[in-house]
Order: structure tokens, then C-alpha cells, then sequence
């Protein structure tokens, strides 16, 4: 297998962070924004294995590899956190979505939204 | 040539699906994506020489973070499905 | 949509410094490829990256099974989860599916386990294994019994870090070093402290699924008051 071109896999591994960064900040659904979140963990972890690939010798550089696995099990465990705490925020407060102008915990600035909960 | 078009259509696929996976309507479908974006991912790690990162992206990064947020919508419409019916049983 | 605009102006020039500060980095690095090549002999395994996550950079893995630990922990105090209602004879088709998936889940587990000291694999990738084969369980509703004993799980979901704890506690004890291994002996410690960390962690992947805490478990919920059920 030839060496990629890693300039390639350098501007991909910015577009996909960029695009996770976008949607965290624009969507509204918190399950998008958790998907985001993962999304970003992604773009990161492919410049970490791009840089790792770079290195001269037979092997790759194995430490980012390192860091890229504990990476990829800690952003897993965030998730499942992370889904937690929506769901906890939906039983309490009966939304998914957080509205602009407001935090998860249901408080906004200007009057509250009627809630089924 | 061959694994440079390789290459550009892996990434184009990557960015492409991670796009659509957090712009899609349906939320379904867009963790659908979400699973095959991880999947590729893990194809790009083997091109990048890194099996074992890709051995854990497959099975926990997209697999695993698929499989807990399927878990959590099918909560999330339970849960809105529960909150709903009491009205339009009472305005029957 | 005015905020959007911005937003996304803002990425774009944020992709674009990302890939100009990614784009100047030196072309060829040095790594730490050949350092970690350098002592291999003497780290007990065989593979680089097995070296640098058990080894060299052990101290990262310990914090890192505690953090696992520490999530579960966090979603099993927000409530409990919620299992799916399902008879096992009422699916044939999935029970069909899980006698033969099963036991290779389990059997190309321990594979992996025991070839990361020597190829790609290890004890992430054995332990995530083992996390899909407990979210098929629960998915085939064969897990309620198993979940019921909340003592078991908790145990084995604390058995990672207290190996791993307690041989790093010996290993400072024995060479004055934290997870320093005694010469001759690294294979064998890494090998223990993967096994036990890779029942923990398909523990917590799996028990991650039902996002909460188990729901017929112990009486004592961790939640102080009962959550209210919309």
C-alpha cells in the first residue's frame, strides 16, 4: 500500500472538525449536538493518525496511536454521559430541543415556553 | 492513481456523510449515517496504517456510539409518545 | 439567520486556519517511532502500540479505565434505564442469531486479548467486543436475570481499576517507580491487567446501553429521590 498524500487527510481532518463545530453550534436537538460532539472527536483523531503516519521509519509513530484509542473510549463514555443527562433533561422538563436564548435547564430570558411535563 | 482516487473518494464520502448525518431531518436516518461515517473512518485508519485505532473505531467508536444513541431516541419517542396521548384521549 | 451566517463564516475561516497551521507543520517529524521501537525488548510485549498504552504511557490507561468507571457511575446516578420489554421465544430469529454470534463475540474476544501482546489487538478492542456481546443480550431480553445481581456488576465494573490500582500500588512498593514492572516480569503483569480491564470495560460499554441504572436491580436506587415519570 503506497503512502497517502497526508495533505489530503490534513485539510479532511480540518473540513470534518469544522463541520462538527458547525452543527454544535447551530442545531438545537441535543442528540444532534451530541452527534457533533463525536463528530469533532473524529476529525480530530484523523490528524492525529495523519501526523502519526508521517513518521519515518517501518512503523508508525505509536503514540498518537496511543492517545487516539484512549480517545476514542473516553469520547465513547461521554456519549453514553452525555445521552443520560438528555434524558434526564427530557423527563424533567419534557423538551429535546434547547430554544435559542435558553439553557437546559429551562430558563430563558424572555417568558417561558408551556412545557407537557 | 488508483489509491489517490481511492483516496479522494474516501474523503469525500467521510465529509460528505458527516454533513448529512448532522443536517439530516429524520433523526433515524441521520444516526443511520452517523454509524457508516464511523465505519469509513475506520477504513481510513487502515489506509493510514493504524489497525488497531481502527479495530476500536469500528466496534466502539461507530458501532457502540451508534448502538446508545439508537437506544436513546427509541427513549426519547417513548417518552414523547407518553406525554402526548392523555390530550387527544381526552378530546375524544 | 443572521446568526447562522456568522457562525458559519466563522467556521470556514476556522477550517481554513486549521488546515494552514495543520499544512505547516514539519513533513517529516521525528516521532517517537524509533524511541519506542528502541526498548522494546525490555517493555514485555511485543507490539508498539500494546507497549505505549500498558507500558510507557501506562499511567494514561489507569486514568483512563477510571474514567470510564466514573461515566457509568454519573449516568447510573441520573435514574434508571430501561430495558426493553421483550419475551425471548417471541423473536426466533434473533435468538437464532445470537447462539451463533455469541460465543464468537466471546472466542474472537480472548483472541484479541491475547494477540495485542504480539499484533493489533488488546484490551479495548477485546473489551468492546465484549460490550456488543452484553448490548445483543439485553437486546434479546436474555439479560434480566444477569442484571438483577447489581453486586456482580458493580464488582466487575470496579475490577479494572483495582487491578490495575493495586499493581501499580506493588509496582511502586517493589521498584520505586508508579507502574515501573520489574525486568522479566512486564508480560506477565500486562497480561493481568488486561484481562481484568477488559471485563471491566465490556461491563461498562454494554451496561452504558440501557442509560441508567439497571431497573430491577438493587433496592437502593443511587438516585436520591425517585425520578418522576412524565
Amino acid at each position: 500500500m503506497p503512502d497517502a498524500d497526508y495533505r489530503l487527510y490534513l485539510m479532511a481532518s480540518a473540513a470534518i472538525f469544522t463541520i462538527g463545530f458547525y452543527s454544535m453550534l447551530t442545531q438545537a436537538h441535543l442528540l444532534r449536538r451530541i452527534m457533533a460532539f463525536n463528530v469533532m472527536g473524529c476529525g480530530v483523531f484523523l490528524l492525529f493518525i495523519t501526523l502519526a503516519a508521517r513518521a519515518p521509519g517501518p512503523v508508525p509513530d505509536p503514540v498518537p496511536h496511543a492517545m487516539v484509542l484512549t480517545g476514542i473510549v473516553v469520547s465513547v463514555c461521554a456519549t453514553g454521559l452525555a445521552l443520560a443527562l438528555a434524558g434526564r433533561v427530557q423527563t424533567v422538563t419534557g423538551k429535546t430541543e434547547l430554544e435559542p436564548g435558553e439553557d437546559a435547564g429551562g430558563r430563558s430570558g424572555a417568558a417561558h415556553h408551556g412545557s407537557s411535563a | 492513481m488508483i489509491w489517490r482516487s481511492f483516496d479522494w473518494f474516501l474523503l469525500l464520502a467521510i465529509v460528505g456523510l458527516g454533513w448529512r448525518s448532522l443536517n439530516d431531518r429524520d433523526l433515524f436516518r441521520a444516526v443511520i449515517q452517523f454509524i457508516a461515517f464511523g465505519l469509513l473512518a475506520a477504513v481510513a485508519w487502515v489506509r493510514l496504517r493504524a489497525p488497531d485505532v481502527a479495530l476500536a473505531e469500528a466496534a466502539v467508536g461507530s458501532g457502540l456510539t451508534g448502538a446508545l444513541l439508537l437506544s436513546a431516541l427509541a427513549r426519547m419517542r417513548r417518552r414523547e409518545q407518553q406525554a402526548v396521548p392523555p390530550r387527544t384521549e381526552a378530546s375524544e | 439567520m443572521i446568526g447562522r451566517g456568522v457562525i458559519g463564516i466563522c467556521s470556514l475561516l476556522l477550517m481554513g486556519a486549521l488546515s494552514w497551521a495543520a499544512l505547516s507543520l514539519p513533513a517529516k517529524p521525528p516521532g517517537l517511532a524509533k524511541a519506542s521501537l528502541d526498548r522494546l525488548g525490555e517493555s514485555g510485549v511485543a507490539h508498539p502500540v500494546t507497549a505505549v498504552l500498558l507500558n510507557y504511557r501506562g499511567y494514561d490507561t489507569l486514568l483512563e479505565v477510571g474514567v470510564l468507571l466514573l461515566a457509568l457511575a454519573g449516568a447510573w446516578s441520573l435514574g434508571r434505564g430501561e430495558q426493553p420489554a421483550e419475551n425471548p421465544q417471541s423473536r426466533p430469529l434473533l435468538l437464532s442469531l445470537l447462539r451463533v454470534l455469541l460465543p464468537m463475540l466471546l472466542l474472537a474476544a480472548g483472541h484479541l486479548l491475547w494477540i495485542g501482546a504480539f499484533a493489533p489487538g488488546g484490551a479495548f478492542q477485546g473489551g468492546a467486543l465484549l460490550g456488543g456481546a452484553l448490548v445483543l443480550l439485553i437486546l434479546g431480553g436474555l439479560a434480566r436475570r444477569a442484571l438483577k445481581r447489581e453486586r456482580c456488576l458493580r464488582a466487575g465494573l470496579a475490577l479494572g481499576v483495582l487491578v490495575f490500582a493495586g499493581i501499580a500500588a506493588v509496582t511502586m512498593a517493589l521498584t520505586g517507580g508508579l507502574l515501573q514492572y520489574p525486568p522479566g516480569a512486564g508480560g506477565a503483569l500486562i497480561l493481568v491487567i488486561e484481562t481484568a480491564a477488559m471485563v471491566s470495560i465490556g461491563l461498562a460499554l454494554g451496561l452504558l446501553y440501557l442509560g441508567g441504572q439497571p431497573p430491577e436491580g438493587a433496592r437502593r436506587s443511587l438516585l436520591a429521590t425517585p425520578p418522576d415519570h412524565a
